[in-house]
């Protein structure tokens, strides 16, 4: 599998997303900038954390009309792998590939810590090599982290299985304490947390390895 | 020419002492004029004396102390002189790091003043050619039962979190304490540690007749004018107005001048002659500095310089201290490379002039010089001043030992739990990216924080510390004990101390307790550091750190880094399993002079230091870093603030 992080001017998680992938799972991973136009030869499209445009104006709002977006759409249609976390899942849902949005946090401050997520759905592309509902350590760093929805979207997320991971105690009053979901189609996934920071024990968890090796279980179209 | 009519003339200047109120003395004014230029300097050339001849720019009052500590040793790189401290740490990697204090300018306005501070440190570091890989911060605010040192303690915390979250450096750890005697003063100082190969290491130079100067990153403004002679005198409450000495941070823009200088230094070093960044006193402190280092000279064509304002005067474009700034010495002939490579990551850079080869620094503004002076006249030629060393009288007479008497213990350690500089900081620290770059060890909670060198088995721990308190009541054991327990956190975490940088917060150099204190603390770091083997490798000083004339305690703030050979060495301070062993390493006396057990009870401090062997602290610590290789230890924590009894208590209650 070819593996594609994409960065933005003020992406910061960019180059732990590469290791994650490199020396994680050892596959093939190439940084692309969000100026390129062309996305053909990756089978997989992450969108990392960071302050893309210094999150001026509304975190991932202006990332959101980089030149790279269409061809992250065209990828996504196409039933690609597309992951955005943290700023990465604030770009998706401001691109509108996935529903909601993320605003700041209940206690307007900024949280970084480890958190105990819940796998609620384990049949996807991401959480295949965990046990349903295993309890995993992965850490957050936000300021705007609480994803909101309106009811009838939160009615079609449930409905769908689209909840991937929620919080066991939720740091940013996220509805229903959601941390990740995937589109209805289930190739496009956005959390909040950080697995590519739980990805060796010195670092204090391992339990992100599994996510990303999760995605080397799913069949490459070609 | 509108400025002919604002700005006064050289007459003017000299007949109303114009340059009084720009920080300079009469007796400053007379050696410019009469052993450096040799006519009357116009207000351009006085302003850019007043700055560089300010204490924060030149050292002039802090030199002949800082001259005493011991920055040898055969780790070094780079000792103090450039932007950061540099020390070997062998397989062709090196350290860099400094600390750098932000205390004015955070006391006028919280949050820009503690999120610049952040940033200015940054700079320091990739300009050697590092990558920044974590910050630290070292806080000191007073009491918190009011409402304005409340107030400055949730402003500098978010502009510190603001500003190092965005930019994607780890804050892993730091320090904050709280005493009355900040109440009108507070302290940030802020470290940043970087790694590079010792291959991509540069220093802030410009020479080669006809090489660019470029500059590059935000455009210059009317922000903070002359910050560093505003740095540079002490407060008083009506001088709270001097807002427009402080400066606004834009930490995205930072973040590309990173990348894109760290693209520069690591890949095109061979067309790269130095670099630096425009810290206090703008571009006059780096273009200056930079050609002074090399002995040569600069012009510069301030039609050049890219400007957020029209209007702008040379004084206030060459004083300005706009944020995330960085000034390059390029060869001739390769600007356009360098200037492309800044636009991949959408900065715009400039060449604004040229290397001379007359030593004169000159500047040329709409077709005029407005100033042509010798470059050494600004750098070299400040003159010194050491003053007389007087043990001041409080120090002469002690007070007897303070034995706290209490009956119920159980209670006076739940209180002491709850002192501010006792309880848990995770309210603070958690608004802080501890973990980005995904390197990060330990982060705050612990004794020192752990970064790993990624793709080796080795760390870095680091750590800064201070107790100002025993420096107040003994300035040279207070200096030891500020180095030794800096390295014992260094020494509790698995690693061993291989350098410090410091941040020397003083009051007012004048004053002969302050003068007193500062260089006897400085003595006893110096002196702390030999038997540690921890050269001095860079620093900052911040004097006049006094509001209406009563002064903080002195403070000389130590950041140490250690080197862990092993990642199987890292410890933390939490305790693992029952029926574990408790040893505790060293003497226990009744040692309560200082304490935070006598403030908590007494509402002040009093006494003299009396339990402290530099030899027997140094030969406990290589204990404790044999137990930790022979593993022997599932734990370690440094017993400091609180004692035995909160080290316990902290060491077996649940990670935050």
């Amino acid at each position: 599998m070819r593996f594609a992080v994409i960065s933005f001017p003020g992406s910061n998680c960019d180059n732990d997303l590469y290791y994650a992938i490199k020396d994680g799972i050892g596959e093939n991973c190439d940084m692309v900038s969000s100026e390129d136009t062309n996305l053909n030869m990756y089978d997989v499209i992450l969108l990392p954390g960071g302050f893309s445009f210094g999150d001026y104006l509304r975190s991932g709002a202006i990332a959101s009309l980089s030149p790279i977006m269409k061809s992250i759409k065209e990828a996504a249609n196409n039933g690609k792998i597309i992951i955005g976390i943290c700023n990465g899942f604030q770009i998706l849902t401001e691109s509108h590939l996935l529903p909601g949005s993320l605003i700041k946090n209940n206690n307007m401050q900024f949280v970084s810590n480890w958190e105990k997520l819940s796998v609620s759905n384990n049949q996807t592309i991401f959480t295949n090599e965990y046990k349903k509902n295993e309890q995993i350590n992965i850490p957050v760093a936000h300021g705007e982290g609480h994803y909101y929805c309106d009811q009838d979207t939160l009615a079609s997320l449930k409905d769908n299985h689209q909840i991937v991971f929620t919080y066991n105690n939720n740091p940013n009053g996220s509805i229903s304490d959601i941390a990740g979901i995937v589109n209805k189609e289930g190739n496009v996934l956005g959390m909040m947390p950080h697995p590519e920071r739980a990805v060796e024990d010195i670092l204090g968890s391992k339990d992100g390895l599994k996510f990303f090796k999760s995605i080397l279980n799913h069949k490459v179209r070609s | 020419m509108l400025k002919k009519h604002i700005e006064p003339s050289a007459e003017e200047i000299r007949d109303q002492k114009l340059y009084v109120q720009m920080g300079l003395t009469e007796k400053e004014y007379k050696i410019i004029v009469n052993k450096l230029i040799h006519r009357l300097p116009n207000y351009t050339e006085i302003g850019l004396f007043s700055g560089m001849w300010s204490e924060h720019c030149s050292y002039k009052n802090s030199k002949s102390i800082l001259r005493k500590f011991w920055s040898d040793g055969s780790r070094v790189l780079q000792g103090p002189g450039e932007g950061a401290g540099v020390l070997d740490i062998d397989d062709g990697q090196a350290v860099v790091f400094k600390a750098e204090s932000h205390n004015h300018p955070s006391f006028v306005e919280p949050y820009e003043g503690a999120a610049t501070g952040v940033g200015g440190i940054i700079r320091d570091i990739f300009s050697m050619g590092a990558k920044p890989i974590a910050s630290l911060d070292s806080l000191r605010f007073g009491d918190l039962d009011s409402q304005k040192n409340r107030f400055l303690l949730s402003q500098v915390v978010s502009g510190i979190a603001n500003y190092g979250n965005c930019i994607g450096i780890p804050t892993v750890g730091g320090e904050i304490g709280f005493d009355d005697t900040y109440n009108g003063n507070p302290l940030v100082n802020v470290m940043c540690v970087g790694l590079m190969n010792k291959k991509d290491m540069e220093t802030g130079r410009s020479k080669g007749l006809g090489n660019s100067i470029i500059y590059v990153g935000a455009k210059t403004g009317r922000d903070g004018i002359n910050g560093a002679t505003f740095a540079s005198s002490e407060f008083s409450e009506k001088e709270e107005a001097e807002r427009s000495a402080v400066q606004v941070g834009d930490p995205f823009m930072e973040k590309l001048l990173v990348d894109a200088c760290l693209e520069i230094t690591k890949y095109h070093s061979d067309i790269l002659v130095g670099i630096q960044d425009m810290g206090a006193a703008g571009i006059v402190s780096s273009s200056a500095e930079m050609a002074a280092k090399a002995n040569s000279g600069v012009d510069l064509n301030l039609d050049l310089v890219p400007k957020r304002e029209s209007g702008m005067t040379p004084y206030e474009m060459m004083l300005s201290e706009s944020q995330e700034r960085m000034l390059l010495c390029v060869k001739k002939g390769h600007e356009d490379e360098v200037i492309n490579i800044f636009k991949k990551y959408k900065l715009e850079a400039k060449v604004i002039g040229k290397v001379n080869d007359d030593g004169q620094y000159r500047l040329s503004f709409q077709d005029e010089i407005v100033c042509d002076i010798p470059t050494q006249s600004l750098v070299d030629d400040v003159p010194e001043y050491s003053h007389p060393i007087i043990k001041p009288k409080r120090l002469l007479k002690r007070t007897n030992d303070y034995y706290p008497a209490f009956d119920d213990t159980y209670q006076i350690l739940k209180e002491l739990l709850s002192q501010p500089t006792i309880a848990s900081k995770n309210s603070i620290y958690r608004q802080y990216d501890s973990r980005v770059q995904a390197n990060t060890v330990l982060s705050p909670g612990s004794d020192a924080a752990i970064v790993r060198i990624r793709h080796t088995n080795k760390s870095l721990a680091m750590t800064t510390d201070c107790n100002s308190r025993y420096i107040y009541l003994n300035p040279y054991v207070g200096g030891q004990i500020a180095v030794a327990e800096a390295a014992r956190n260094i020494v509790a975490s698995g690693g061993q101390p291989i350098g410090i940088t410091d941040c020397l917060n003083f009051g007012n150099p004048d004053d002969s307790d302050s003068y007193y204190s500062m260089d006897q603390s400085v003595e006893g770091m110096s002196e702390a550091c030999k038997k540690f083997d921890t050269p001095v490798i860079g620093g900052n000083v911040s004097l006049y750190n006094e509001t209406d004339g009563n002064s903080i305690y002195p403070t000389p703030m130590v950041g140490m880094v250690g080197l862990i050979e092993n990642n199987s060495n890292v410890m933390d301070q939490h305790a693992k399993k029952a029926n574990d062993l408790v040893y505790v390493i060293g003497q226990t006396y009744d040692d309560f002079n200082g304490s935070e057990l006598q403030k908590m009870l007494n509402k002040k401090i009093s006494g003299d230091i009396k339990h402290f062997d530099l030899n027997e602290e140094y030969d406990n610590q290589k204990l404790v870093q044999n137990i930790i290789k022979e593993g022997l230890a599932n734990s370690v924590h440094d017993v400091s603030e609180g004692g035995l009894g909160v080290a316990l208590l902290k060491a077996y209650s649940k990670k935050d």
